[in-house]
C-alpha cells in the first residue's frame, strides 16, 4: 500500500482541518495533480482548499513543485499559499 | 550562516560578532525587518494590528535559506553574511528578520543584501497572519515582491572590484 504524508501550512491548513495527514492514496496516481484531485474528494474543507489552484503552492519533499512532476510512495507532500516571509 | 529562531537577535551584536575580527572588510550591510502596526490587506490600510503569527515550514525553511545564501556567496565576493528569520507570535516593532552582507566593497555587500531580502520573501517558506482589529487574516503574496525578485534571475549582476 502506498503510504504519503501531506502537510498543509497558513490557510490550507485552517480550512483542511488538519496541519498534517498520512494517506493511502491509489496506486495509480503518479503525479502532483492526480494526488491533488484525489485529496479534494477527502473533505468538504479539502475540496475548499484546493478549488483555486492558482493561490496554491507546492513542494514535495521539501522542494518546490509543479502539478506535473511526479509523486511516489514515501513522499512528503506539502502544500500552502505562496509564501509571505521577511 | 542561517538561523530560524523564535527568539529575538540583537543587530548591533550580530554584526560586531561577524566583522569585528576580520579587517579585510570595508563595508557591511544590514537590514532588519519590522512587524508594522498597519495591517497588510489591500482597501483597509488604515486597520490596526496587536500582533501577528508568523508560522513556516520547519526543514524546508532551513534548506531555502541555506541555498539563497550560497547562492549569493556565488554571486558576489562577500567575506561574510548572515539570515536571521524568525517565527512565532510578534508584536508591531518587533524585529523579523535580519541580513547582513560584508565585502571588502561596498557595492557588493549592497548588491548581495537586496538580492536576499528579495529572494527569502519570494522563496522562504513563511506566512505572515495578522491579528488586525477588524480580526485576524493570512497576509497575501505581493506582486511587487515578485517582481523584485524576478530581476536577480534575467543576468547575475556583477560587483565592481
Amino acid at each position: 500500500m502506498s503510504e504519503m504524508k501531506v502537510l498543509y501550512f497558513a490557510w490550507l491548513r485552517n480550512k483542511t482541518g488538519t496541519g498534517s495527514e498520512t494517506i493511502h492514496p491509489p496506486a495509480e496516481i503518479s503525479s502532483l495533480g492526480g494526488l491533488v484531485d484525489w485529496l479534494k474528494t477527502r473533505s468538504p474543507g479539502h475540496a475548499e482548499a484546493l478549488a483555486d489552484l492558482s493561490m496554491v503552492s507546492f513542494a514535495v519533499n521539501q522542494e518546490y513543485a509543479e502539478v506535473e512532476d511526479p509523486v511516489k510512495p514515501g513522499d512528503e507532500i506539502a502544500l500552502f499559499p505562496p509564501v509571505t516571509g521577511g | 550562516m542561517i538561523r530560524v529562531q523564535r527568539e529575538d537577535f540583537d543587530p548591533a551584536e550580530e554584526t560586531m560578532a561577524l566583522v569585528a575580527d576580520d579587517h579585510g572588510i570595508g563595508g557591511v550591510v544590514t537590514f532588519t525587518g519590522l512587524v508594522r502596526d498597519i495591517a497588510d490587506i489591500g482597501g483597509d490600510e488604515d486597520a490596526r494590528i496587536n500582533g501577528m503569527t508568523l508560522e513556516h515550514y520547519p526543514g524546508m525553511t532551513e534548506t531555502m535559506l541555506a541555498r539563497i545564501e550560497a547562492e549569493a556567496l556565488e554571486r558576489w565576493p562577500l567575506s561574510t553574511s548572515l539570515i536571521i528569520h524568525r517565527y512565532g507570535d510578534l508584536a508591531p516593532g518587533d524585529r523579523i528578520v535580519f541580513v547582513l552582507t560584508a565585502s571588502a566593497h561596498r557595492q557588493a555587500a549592497y548588491e548581495a543584501n537586496m538580492f536576499l531580502v528579495d529572494w527569502l520573501k519570494t522563496k522562504a517558506p513563511f506566512w505572515k497572519r495578522e491579528d488586525a482589529e477588524t480580526g485576524a487574516h493570512w497576509v497575501k503574496a505581493r506582486d511587487s515582491d515578485d517582481e523584485a525578485a524576478a530581476r536577480w534571475s534575467a543576468s547575475p549582476p556583477k560587483a565592481a572590484e
